[in-house]
């Protein structure tokens, strides 16, 4: 992929909840930055809703929740009714943070492309964005 | 010593140096630089020469232990006398369960409780509602009301016990419950004991669990310690805390540094207020992180002591020991914790407790190896607590105050923790105090450069976590029970908040609300209306969206 095909990538960085712990999410923010995406923080304490908006708003081919707290199967489920409602249905939806593996499976059914635990390394992340975001054109 | 003996140090280390470099053409150095966990680099070889050229002094460095500047601790007899207060940190789903594993930790030899609040409550938001969906009991205990507080404690007698409670934002509103609970009990207020941590401002530089403000949230901070120095005269008011810091990527000077700022922040607004630094000081305590590096740990904690001590009597001209002792509280680092072969975490925790000790920690939390992946169950925080006690009861290291005092190089290393937290506090200064540092984000853009820094090195493997981007294995070790939370606790603790709420005298709940209200508008001390409306169970939301009404919330910025 050339560097004018990876700056139209548009991705939302999101703190969904009431977890302030941000520090992976800025550390994504920013190697996405350095890899050439055009990255959008949402900053934290927001509520699904506040994120859909966003999306709208800032036209974004990927979305990534980092949550920690454990409330992941009660806050992605509404994102992404949201945001399908909204008509974007070809959005790459990205979790990241403390999620236990038995919930998984559910988080991919309910439309969960990949999801980063600790341990992933930045690279995979940047890889798997440049490989899965939709094309538009 | 002569100098022109052929055999005096200089000349030894002269030689010595040579033949080091031939020896390292035989084995060359492993890599280019070697640093500590926070990428300081560190010297091959400390010396006396060392020390001489840092013009160090013992008796006014280091002194006795017990005895300014604490350098050494802050007992003089210190683990001979008393062992650190062993307190795992709990809280999780509802009141009633959080008090069943308070128990459990009691039975099996824990001397203090420490309280983990759930996400809603630290944010001042009840169970019920919309902002709290999916978090109810999550990470801590919910409370919402006095009346989970007063379930929490049952059967506890808040006067043999000390309990810690982590929680910052609305932590006015929590301590007054608190101290309503132990009145119910019948404690007389100097024997109710324990900390709360109460320190907001690393609440914007780190945690980022905020309600209102700086000023006004801080303001609150004062509001507590104030009547806290009038009224529980053995609670320590705040616990100002590097903890979060850290793990939000500070480096170990970071920490320190920004930490102790943060305490020079709350004492000016109380000698402001007209307090004089004896009066309040002796009940400030702290709250560590302890981390990977061994002896970066042990400098940092025991520069910490200097660096108050000092700043105590030469800033503020405090005349009470008690003032210049730098109590604290430890906690080994829950970011150095790894998901991938999570049984290597017990040995992690093993090391960093190992330090903390070393470092004269008088309090310490042992992470459960399982807290990467979900809040510890029962046998992982067994094996936290045992971890403790092997070190206390079979490693020897109790019988020993300080026992690396006097090393070159740990007693250089804390000389240059001790500079460079120094520089930093400077800077601070000169911004106008740590308010206004945070204001203007500095601390907070501070740690985001490090935390990414660090991330890089990870990624360039300069440095290394085991199992994680070096000796990476199969996971077969990761099938571990973890403990899991369901949603009913969630609807549980919600119809329990409405039957309270129906059983209210709503005149007494209004009238309560209005004087907080009216408290807030005049700038007055909060702690007794606050006290008042939560008898009545006024809940956490209600009276924090009082105070939001006139205080205002705070918003990141969300800078990157």
């Amino acid at each position: 992929m050339n560097v004018s095909q990876k700056e139209q990538i548009r991705v939302l960085v999101a703190k969904p909840g009431l977890d302030g712990h941000d520090r992976g999410a800025k550390v994504i923010a920013r190697a996405l930055r350095d890899a050439g995406f055009e990255v959008i923080y949402t900053g934290l304490h927001q509520t699904p809703e506040m994120i859909v908006r966003a999306a709208i708003e800032e036209d974004v081919h990927v979305i990534g929740m980092s949550i920690l707290s454990g409330a992941h199967n009660a806050l992605v489920p509404d994102v992404i009714d949201g945001v399908k409602q909204a008509g974007m249905n070809d959005a790459l939806i990205l979790v990241g943070g403390i999620i236990p593996e038995e919930d998984f499976e559910p988080l991919r059914k309910l439309g969960v492309h990949m999801i980063f635990t600790p341990g992933a390394s930045l690279q995979e992340v940047v890889d798997y964005i440049q490989a899965n975001a939709p094309k538009r054109s | 010593m002569s100098e022109t003996k052929p055999n005096d140090l200089k000349s030894i280390e002269q030689k010595w140096k040579e033949d080091l470099e031939k020896s390292e053409k035989k084995f060359p150095p492993r890599a280019n630089r070697f640093t500590t966990w926070s990428d300081m680099d560190v010297p091959l070889l400390s010396t006396p020469t060392d020390l001489e050229n840092e013009g160090f002094d013992y008796v006014r460095d280091l002194g006795m232990p017990g005895e300014y500047p604490y350098t050494r601790g802050v007992q003089r007899n210190m683990y001979r006398g008393k062992l650190w207060t062993m307190r795992q940190f709990a809280g999780f789903s509802s009141a009633e369960e959080t008090n069943k594993r308070f128990k459990l930790l009691l039975e099996h030899g824990q001397t203090g409780l420490s309280t983990a609040f759930d996400m809603p409550t630290l944010m001042g938001y009840d169970c019920d509602s919309p902002r709290s969906k999916g978090e109810v009991g999550k990470c801590g205990v919910s409370v919402s009301s006095l009346a989970d507080m007063e379930e929490l404690f049952k059967g506890i007698p808040l006067g043999d016990i000390t309990t810690s409670m982590t929680i910052n934002g609305p932590a006015i509103v929590v301590l007054m419950m608190y101290y309503a609970v132990a009145e119910k009990q019948g404690v007389a207020k100097k024997d109710v004991k324990g900390t709360l941590q109460n320190d907001i401002l690393k609440e914007y530089i780190a945690q980022k669990e905020w309600l209102f403000p700086v000023k006004p949230a801080v303001e609150l901070v004062v509001d507590t310690i104030e009547y806290g120095t009038e009224n529980y005269p053995n609670w320590n008011t705040v616990s100002i805390s590097g903890y979060h810091i850290r793990e939000a990527g500070a480096t170990a000077v970071q920490e320190l540094a920004f930490t102790l700022a943060d305490g020079l922040g709350y004492i000016d607004q109380m000698l402001k207020r007209g307090h004089s630094i004896d009066s309040f000081a002796p009940r400030l305590s702290f709250f560590f992180d302890v981390h990977n590096d061994f002896f970066e740990e042990i400098a940092k904690f025991r520069a910490a002591r200097r660096i108050w001590a000092r700043l105590m009597k030469e800033r503020y001209g405090a005349k009470d020991p008690k003032s210049m002792m730098l109590r604290t509280h430890a906690q080994t680092a829950g970011v150095s914790l790894t998901a991938q072969q999570p049984y290597n975490n017990i040995v992690r925790v093993a090391v960093q407790a190992l330090a903390a000790v070393m470092g004269g920690t008088n309090s310490l939390h042992t992470n459960s190896m399982d807290e990467t992946l979900a809040l510890p169950t029962d046998e992982a925080v067994m094996i936290a607590l045992r971890t403790q006690q092997v070190l206390a009861e079979e490693t020897g290291i109790t019988n020993v105050v300080d026992p690396l005092g006097g090393s070159y190089f740990v007693e250089s290393l804390t000389n240059r923790v001790e500079r460079e937290a120094m520089e930093y506090i400077k800077k601070i200064d000169e911004m106008g105090g740590m308010i206004a540092a945070v204001e203007r984000g500095f601390p907070q853009a501070e740690i985001a450069n490090h935390a990414y820094h660090f991330q890089r090195l990870l990624e360039s493997k300069d440095k290394v976590m085991v199992g994680v981007n070096k000796y990476q294995q199969q996971e077969f070790g990761r099938k571990m029970d973890t403990l899991y939370i369901d949603r009913t606790v969630e609807k549980r603790q919600i119809d329990k908040l409405h039957a309270i709420k129906a059983n209210r005298n709503a005149a007494d709940v209004a009238n309560a609300l209005r004087v907080v209200r009216e408290n807030a508008q005049a700038g007055k001390n909060m702690c007794g209306p606050i006290l008042e409306a939560v008898k009545h169970y006024v809940t956490l939301q209600e009276i924090c969206d009082e105070m939001r009404g006139v205080y205002g919330i705070y918003t990141d910025v969300g800078s990157f």
